[in-house]
């Protein structure tokens, strides 16, 4: 996914202002990347390169800790992020079918962005509500015991529209 | 001896000023509404909205706090209600209705709404106590006694409760007084491996060098463990007093927190805790005028499990990739920054208050003489009361399953209990009577691993459960050793043709072969136990792989590419159109007697069908092998 002019601009003035708060110790390389994403909502190729000049350590390794951990996205996320759980309670509860739903009616795949930008589908491991399987996350707030109609009722919660029959499998329909 | 007199006299006025915190909340009535993650997502946040603006309409004079998990995660949203001349009532299962019956008729009126009530607090003579349910029997709370009945978020409640009187008292005390006794109450790691908490305490003591580090390790990231988001959640001053006592012991001034990256709530509340404590002269420079100064930060993980590995938590601190060492050096000799570091889970240091408080012999009484005390078990999957249990180590599956977890759902078969998360194992019917600690559990193939529980019962297919938890070990694997990351993506390669019905003869052998190298060529704990889930099913269920290789068939109708959905003409019901309308793909239509019927060309298996069929018909059934179908001639 390329990005913008405009969009690396803001991401170079963000990283620089957190960089202000962190002294040049390389224990601080996640909490930086993490303050980064949060900030972004993604850790672009430019702040990274950014971040090892402060941290005076080569950009590969900073490459190297970013793609280590599962937490950080390398992509900008959709407005609305779904996390599906896969934690075992979720999963014999029917988490993979509702991962199914999900990538159905957004037309991606895991770790995918609508094209509009939208939305973004991620798996995450437990987030720990295992009681109330299975689960999405959309943005930070915690769904339990979706089904697979409990889907189509929350993309609707966001304007989405399920034309069902009417378009091609998978693809969702924006409200005009 | 100066000092100690000092210190017990500014505690003894904190502990003053909290408890009449704590005394005029019971003034008024005093509404507690569960808001930890689990009760967040069935709702709290709205129930708490709605009692508070029922409150203002009626002109009722009402304190209202937000707690945290009292572990019947089964009942949430969870409401418990204290009013002057009531015992304290809890009520489950509330509704937006239910919270504003409770607050006009209990609180307005005099009416207790006993319909609703799941059980008192308190033993009394009007409701049922919790402690005279079959659960409440088996149950013996002590570092979930106050999870639930405090705002985890006031640390007046805490200490008004007892809280930080242990560290107070150990502050009196020189710091081997308190290793002994750590030592002495036989308390074992709680992370999984069962390590003696004193003898790694010793260790680092006797360490050379200035300067120490203790960390508490809630990187939780066993799929079905939750109970160290729910105390951390719950009542987070346990746990940092926890690891005050434990740098006092060692002789650490900085500790840290490592929370995963998944558990937002739990670092608000933590980093809450903390600055509390500071300010309350718990934490930070001359603690109660002792002489001793600790502070502790929270360093968030990254999303990655392997790094609950002591030393991968180590390197991810440090600014690496979260590649585990090899041991020794250990790293109570050489750990954050090559200096001698404690790591304890969060249970572990939630019991240190205790056992200091009421003392090693009281801590030995619970449980059994090679692991004494509780363990926590979080009971998910197919069992009725799901939730958090505190139960003594040597308590049997049986009663956990039955008793504590109220059995089977649907009237539903046992089929295993998977036990300790990927490093474990899943236990058969034969295993239930079996009293459960750290060495009966790895003598069964299972671990006690962080005690995440899931119950499985005859729906559940034994291979994909392997399959599952191989999938994902296997995604964890950090990359280090090449029998971890490539011997378990053979043995998962295997597993998944299992499951679609292209098994081999010869496929388990070649398993249990695979499962031994992998064990024997890994550093850590991740490589050591991944093969466990395979094993463990091959040994109590070694017919549910056979049927899936020789007769391509799912015995528990589970595995999707060897099922096929059906629907019983004879059972189907002419003028209901549940199903069709539930398919998301449209797969389903009414042939011309309008009895319904699956295009298995669209079917996608999603089972909406299936939930959408109404009991009385229960027309839709599973067919393994999906050839049956053509059989039957649809």
């Amino acid at each position: 996914m390329h990005l913008t002019e405009e969009e690396k601009r803001v991401a170079l003035e963000q990283t620089g202002n957190i960089l202000e708060n962190y002294s040049r110790e390389r224990g601080n390389l996640i909490p930086i990347l993490q303050q980064v994403q949060e900030k972004l909502g993604y850790v672009p190729l430019v702040a990274m390169e950014e971040v090892a000049r402060h941290l005076g350590i080569p950009a590969v390794d900073v490459y190297s800790v970013a793609t280590f951990y599962n937490q950080f996205r390398l992509i900008p996320p959709g407005k609305h992020q779904i996390k599906v759980c896969m934690g075992t309670a979720c999963h014999m509860k029917g988490g993979n079918i509702i991962l199914d739903c999900w990538k159905r009616r957004l037309g991606i795949d895991v770790n995918q962005v609508t094209p509009d930008r939208e939305f973004s589908l991620e798996r995450v491991a437990c987030v720990g509500c295992c009681t109330m399987a299975p689960v999405t996350v959309i943005d930070e707030e915690v769904h339990g015991k979706v089904t697979p109609t409990r889907v189509d009722g929350l993309l609707f919660s966001f304007g989405v529209k399920i034309l069902k029959g009417q378009q091609k499998e998978g693809e969702a329909v924006e409200e005009q | 001896m100066k000092s100690s007199s000092i210190v017990a006299e500014t505690f003894a006025k904190l502990q003053q000023k909290s408890r009449t915190a704590w005394q005029s909340l019971r003034d008024r009535p005093l509404i507690l509404v569960g808001t930890a993650t689990c009760g967040r997502a069935a709702g709290a946040l709205e129930i708490l909205k709605i009692i508070k603006e029922e409150l203002e309409k009626h002109g009722l004079d009402a304190q209202v706090l937000e707690v945290g998990c009292m572990g019947h995660c089964y009942a949430e949203p969870l409401v418990t209600v204290y009013k002057p001349g009531f015992p304290p009532i809890s009520y489950g299962y509330v509704t937006e209705g239910i919270a504003a019956r409770l607050v006009q008729d209990f609180l307005g009126g005099d009416d207790p709404c006993l319909e609703f009530a799941l059980a008192a607090l308190e033993t009394n003579d009007m409701v049922p106590a919790l402690t005279d349910f079959p659960r409440g029997m088996i149950e013996k709370p002590i570092i979930l006694d106050r999870c639930g009945l405090i705002d985890p978020a006031k640390i007046e409640h805490y200490i008004a409760l007892g809280g930080y009187a242990a560290l107070a008292g150990a502050l009196t005390r020189e710091p081997e007084w308190v290793l002994e006794e750590i030592k002495a109450s036989g308390l074992r790691g709680r992370g999984g491996a069962g390590f003696p908490t004193g003898r790694k305490w010793e260790t680092c003591r006797l360490a050379p060098g200035e300067k120490k580090y203790v960390i508490c390790n809630a990187d939780e990231g066993d799929p079905g463990a939750f109970m160290d988001r729910a105390i951390l959640e719950s009542n987070p001053h346990e746990v940092l007093e926890g690891l005050a006592i434990a740098a006092y012991a060692v002789g650490a001034r900085q500790g840290y927190f490592y929370i995963r990256a998944e558990y937002p709530l739990a670092v608000e509340r933590v980093k809450k805790a903390i600055e509390q404590a500071r300010q309350a002269g718990l934490l930070g420079i001359n603690i109660l005028g002792s002489g001793f100064s600790f502070d502790v930060d929270v360093f968030q993980g990254s999303g990655a499990f392997v790094c609950g590995e002591e030393t991968a938590l180590i390197a991810s601190m440090e600014g690496e990739p979260g590649l585990p060492r090899h041991r020794p050096p250990f790293p109570a000799t050489a750990g954050l920054w090559g200096k001698p570091t404690v790591i304890n889970n969060v249970k572990t240091l939630a019991y240190v208050p205790h056992i200091i408080e009421r003392g090693a012999q009281w801590f030995r009484e619970t449980g059994t003489a090679g692991s004494p005390g509780t363990a926590v078990f979080a009971l998910a999957g197919k069992v009725i009361n799901t939730g958090l249990a505190e139960v003594p180590m040597g308590t049997t599956l049986r009663e956990l399953v039955y008793d504590v977890g109220s059995g089977i759902p649907r009237g539903k078969a046992f089929k295993a209990v998977q036990i300790g998360g990927p490093s474990g194992g899943c236990l058969p019917e034969t295993a239930l009577d079996m009293p459960i600690d750290f060495d009966s559990l790895s003598q069964a193939g299972a671990m006690m691993g962080s005690g995440g529980m899931v119950i499985l019962d005859e729906d559940d297919c034994m291979v994909e459960i392997a399959r599952f938890f191989l999938d994902f070990t296997q995604k964890e694997s950090c990359g280090k050793c090449t029998m971890c990351h490539l011997g378990t993506k053979q043995m998962l390669e295997i597993l998944e043709a299992i499951t679609k019905g292209q098994g081999k003869p010869g496929d388990i052998e070649l398993l249990l072969e695979l499962a031994e190298d992998v064990k024997a060529g890994s550093l850590c704990g991740l490589g050591k136990t991944a093969p466990n889930p395979v094993l463990s099913t091959i040994r109590y269920f070694r017919d549910e792989y056979e049927a899936h290789i020789k007769e391509r068939r799912c015995p528990a109708l589970m595995c999707r590419e060897l099922i096929a959905y059906y629907i019983l003409p004879e059972k189907c019901e002419r003028s209901c159109d549940a199903c069709v309308g539930s398919c998301p793909v449209e797969a389903i239509y009414p042939n011309e007697d309008r009895i319904k019927v699956i295009d298995q060309q669209k079917c996608v298996k999603c089972a909406s069908c299936l939930e959408a069929c109404p009991p009385q018909y229960k027309a839709v059934i599973k067919l393994s092998p999906p050839e049956l179908v053509a059989e039957r001639g649809a």
